[in-house]
């Protein structure tokens, strides 16, 4: 008989072994699918938090996908407003988009900003072939026909990708409305449309660059971060470099939900304090390809609030919100 | 030359005995996760990836499991596709349309074994494409533009819109439905919400997962309480398990077809498993389907899809690894695996890292070893299921149907968005409206969507940019060319195609 019923029982039973929300242990929420940036963030953290024996055992990781982090933002404020035993994994998508608007009437004073424990940094890249030699040379072709210059990126129009290079355009002096952008699904396949010739600029990450700039087929005209990179980029330059005081970084880091109250949220502050500190995070680091970035308690909240500023003054900058 | 070399010495990783355990327990595991869809491999690769790291075992027998958990779950959809009519991918869509009808001929038992084996079929095709094409096809890959992706859509969706030989009218208005769903949601330029009203839950637009179940497997639950009402036993016992010779040399050409066909659409970033399977199926309803059989229980109408996705599954490599273009979420996560492991993918992979290439694809291969011999003795049990007294197997699917998309995002507005798929697809079923072509629509809508507006933001508005390659060109022609010739020949030859038309549109 069990055999006859295993054909479907076992679907059933695989259902019931699957983690529901609720229950005991600390939670760490990606607000998108499984095997995003905010996903790895909430796998690896919270293996070193368990590892280390900060968590009492095991950090369950809850996907909750929707309108780019907003659900599950929406969800940490209404919620869980009052719930100590949650992390949300956060970047410069979250503090974009609330800049924008785009989280409804929620801003980033409704939740708590624990810290930052990685990041990666923005980077410019064109064709081996291109006519480019480095950013003076790409600023300047841009001063004299932005029209005839396509970049490509990873994320939608106003996402990451367009907001680093409208950011270095209009720090340039170039006006970054002319700036012409066009959306990929991911850095892979704006690199894709590079290669192909379908577009003359890229716009992404470092580790995105990587690949095709051993095979030499793409040149790296600037990284934008305050001093070079470690590894394969040690040749490329800043924007600092070329005179432009311009930095993205992609930092990796989580958000508490706001009623927690003062203690929990400095318990959390000293946890992930210690986690960034200890060489089990420095080996899950190199694993995630995160460059070193380590921020926590105030001055992260500092931080974080005045990049949404930024963003919101940009954003209205280039007329992207009223 | 180098390349046979290489893949002799991938296998030589591949059969290790750890390597071959993994491929066992992630074949096995993969096919009862397979079984649910919405668990789906997605989440059980990402759920196995730290752990994998942390038990220390080396990169390629960490991949070797993964594949295997991807491959197994492949199958174990292909079995709740075929006996339940719940396909959990965008890619088993086509092959409920005669797998399940095999299933109510009581042939259940042969559908399964044929999904078996066309898929390990696709599998051998795709990895010789693999050893000897790689570098050539990555170079082809990067050739598709957006227009050329626009216009690959608008071939696909011409190609299925005689699908199964129903009404050309019933089929367009399907798939219409399928692109207007495909249309709720952010707008995926600006990221402005469209025809949402106000509902957060409709940002992400309408998933796959719950519309596709709600299609099919409740209104599938509602057909079947109708039947039995009416006293009418609409499913049959099972009968043979395995596939006759007959079959199987019919299906022969079926199946290189489909694996080849399979094989060069997957190569395509982004595009992937549904239009290969899809393309793989109307195509083969057009080469092969002299006596208009196909959507009534031909086998073939497994064999073609089945073959596809599996060699698509395999040329999605070459994208991923050389491009880091994952062309699914299963990939994706792979992707993310790979660069956990420190594996940079860009064009040098293939030839820097031979060992992890040619591991993979050998290691590919023998999960897909694995899950014949698994899974051939098995159908019998699966099959056995069907024998379960109708009062406990329609609780049973419905009880599948409201968990799996429970777990996309555990959303109780999915569930009632499913049920209320579920009535539409009842009512469609019941006025001869096809369900395939609402899925095709609704996961390459927004790709069409997207390639199109890229297009067109590149050329400045120009829509002439749409006919500049040659690419493009051949794809324009062979969708004319499927939208026009069949009921051409048809009227010709006077093939069951323009009885089988009429008989539709009464």
């Amino acid at each position: 008989m069990p055999s006859r019923l295993r054909g479907v029982l076992a679907p059933v039973l695989l259902a019931a072994c699957v983690p529901a929300s609720g229950g005991r242990g600390w939670e760490c929420i990606a607000p998108a699918a499984a095997g995003g940036g905010w996903d790895l963030t909430c796998r690896s953290v919270g293996e070193v938090l368990r590892v280390m024996g900060l968590s009492p055992g095991l950090v369950r990781t809850t996907n909750l996908p929707g309108a780019g982090g907003g659900v599950a933002f929406a969800n940490a404020v209404a919620q869980r407003n009052e719930d100590p035993t949650v992390l949300i994994a956060a970047s410069p998508s979250t503090t974009l988009r609330l800049a924008q608007g785009q989280y409804g009437s929620l801003t980033e004073d409704d939740v708590l900003w624990v810290g930052a424990v990685g990041a990666e940094y923005g980077v410019l890249a064109v064709a081996t072939d291109a006519p480019w030699n480095d950013l003076g040379a790409l600023l300047e072709a841009w001063r004299r026909d932005a029209g005839s210059i396509v970049v490509s990126g990873g994320s939608a129009v106003a996402g990451q990708d367009h907001m680093k290079v409208l950011l270095l355009a209009y720090r340039a002096g170039i006006d970054p409305k002319r700036i012409r952008y066009v959306p990929f699904d991911g850095g892979g396949e704006a690199m894709t449309a590079l290669l192909g010739g379908f577009v003359q600029v890229f716009s992404g990450e470092a580790s995105e660059v990587e690949g095709q700039l051993a095979a030499g087929r793409m040149r790296v005209l600037t990284v934008l971060a305050p001093e070079r990179l470690a590894g394969p980029l040690a040749g490329v330059p800043t924007a600092h470099e070329a005179g432009i005081d311009v930095d993205w970084v992609t930092w990796r880091g989580f958000y508490v939900p706001g009623g927690i109250g003062d203690e929990r949220y400095h318990e959390w502050v000293d946890i992930m304090s210690r986690v960034g500190a200890s060489p089990e995070w420095e080996t899950a680091r190199r694993a995630n390809r995160l460059e070193p970035f380590f921020m926590v308690g105030s001055e992260f909240d500092a931080f974080v609030k005045r990049q949404v500023q930024d963003f919101r003054d940009m954003s209205r900058e280039i007329g992207l919100i009223e | 030359m180098d390349a046979l070399i290489h893949l002799v010495g991938g296998f030589a990783v591949a059969l290790r005995p750890l390597n071959l355990a993994l491929a066992f327990t992630g074949v096995f595991v993969g096919t009862f996760v397979g079984m649910l869809p919405g668990i789906g491999p997605i989440n059980a690769i990402a759920i196995l990836i730290p752990i994998t790291f942390a038990a220390g075992i080396p990169p390629e027998s960490a991949l070797i499991l993964l594949a295997g958990i991807y491959y197994g779950s492949q199958y174990g959809n292909s079995i709740s596709t075929i006996l339940l009519n719940v396909p959990g991918t965008a890619s088993a869509v086509v092959t409920a349309l005669d797998g399940n009808a095999m299933t109510r001929q009581g042939r259940g038992g042969p559908a399964l074994a044929m999904a078996a084996i066309a898929s390990f079929f696709g599998g051998t095709v795709s990895i010789l494409g693999l050893a000897l094409f790689a570098p050539l096809l990555a170079e082809w890959a990067i050739r598709f533009g957006p227009a050329e992706y626009f216009a690959l859509m608008v071939f696909a969706f011409a190609a299925l819109s005689s699908l199964a030989g129903g009404s050309l009218v019933r089929g367009l208005a399907a798939t219409g439905f399928g692109l207007l769903l495909a249309t709720v949601g952010l707008d995926p330029n600006s990221a402005i919400p469209r025809f949402t009203f106000g509902q957060i839950k409709l940002l992400d637009g309408m998933d796959f997962v719950v519309v596709t179940i709600g299609l099919f497997a409740v209104s599938e639950v509602l057909q079947l309480l109708e039947d039995t009402e009416r006293g009418r036993s609409a499913m049959a016992t099972y009968g043979r398990v395995m596939i006759t010779m007959k079959e199987f040399t019919t299906s022969l050409g079926t199946m290189i077809r489909g694996s080849v066909l399979g094989f060069l659409v997957g190569v395509l970033p982004g595009a992937g498993g549904t239009i290969a399977s899809f393309l793989a199926y109307s195509t083969e309803q057009r080469v092969s389907d002299r006596e208009g059989t196909f959507g009534k229980g031909d086998i073939r109408g497994v064999a073609a899809p089945e073959s596809a996705n599996n060699a698509a599954a395999n040329g999605a490599m070459i994208p991923l690894l050389t491009l880091g273009v994952p062309g699914s979420g299963t990939t994706a996560v792979l992707l993310g695996a790979l660069l956990g492991l420190g594996v940079t993918p860009g064009p040098l992979l293939i030839t820097e890292e031979p060992d992890l290439f040619w591991g993979l694809a050998a290691s590919m291969y023998v999960g897909n070893v694995f899950l014949l011999l698994l899974n051939l003795p098995l159908v019998g049990v699966f099959v056995r299921a069907l024998t379960l007294p109708r009062w406990f197997l329609l609780p049973g699917v419905a009880a599948l149907s409201f968990v799996a998309v429970y777990a996309v995002n555990q959303s109780p507005f999915d569930l009632a968005l499913m049920t209320g798929f579920g009535v539409v697809g009842w009512l469609m079923r019941k006025t001869g409206f096809p369900l395939a072509p609402v899925i095709l629509g609704l996961v390459l809508g927004p790709l069409m969507e997207k390639s199109l507006r890229r297009a067109m933001a590149l050329s400045g508005g120009e829509w002439g940019v749409l006919f500049d390659s040659p690419i493009a060109l051949v794809l324009w022609a062979l969708a004319a060319a499927s939208l026009v010739l069949p009921p051409l020949l048809a009227r010709r030859t006077r093939l069951p195609y323009a009885a089988a038309q009429a008989e539709g549109d009464t």
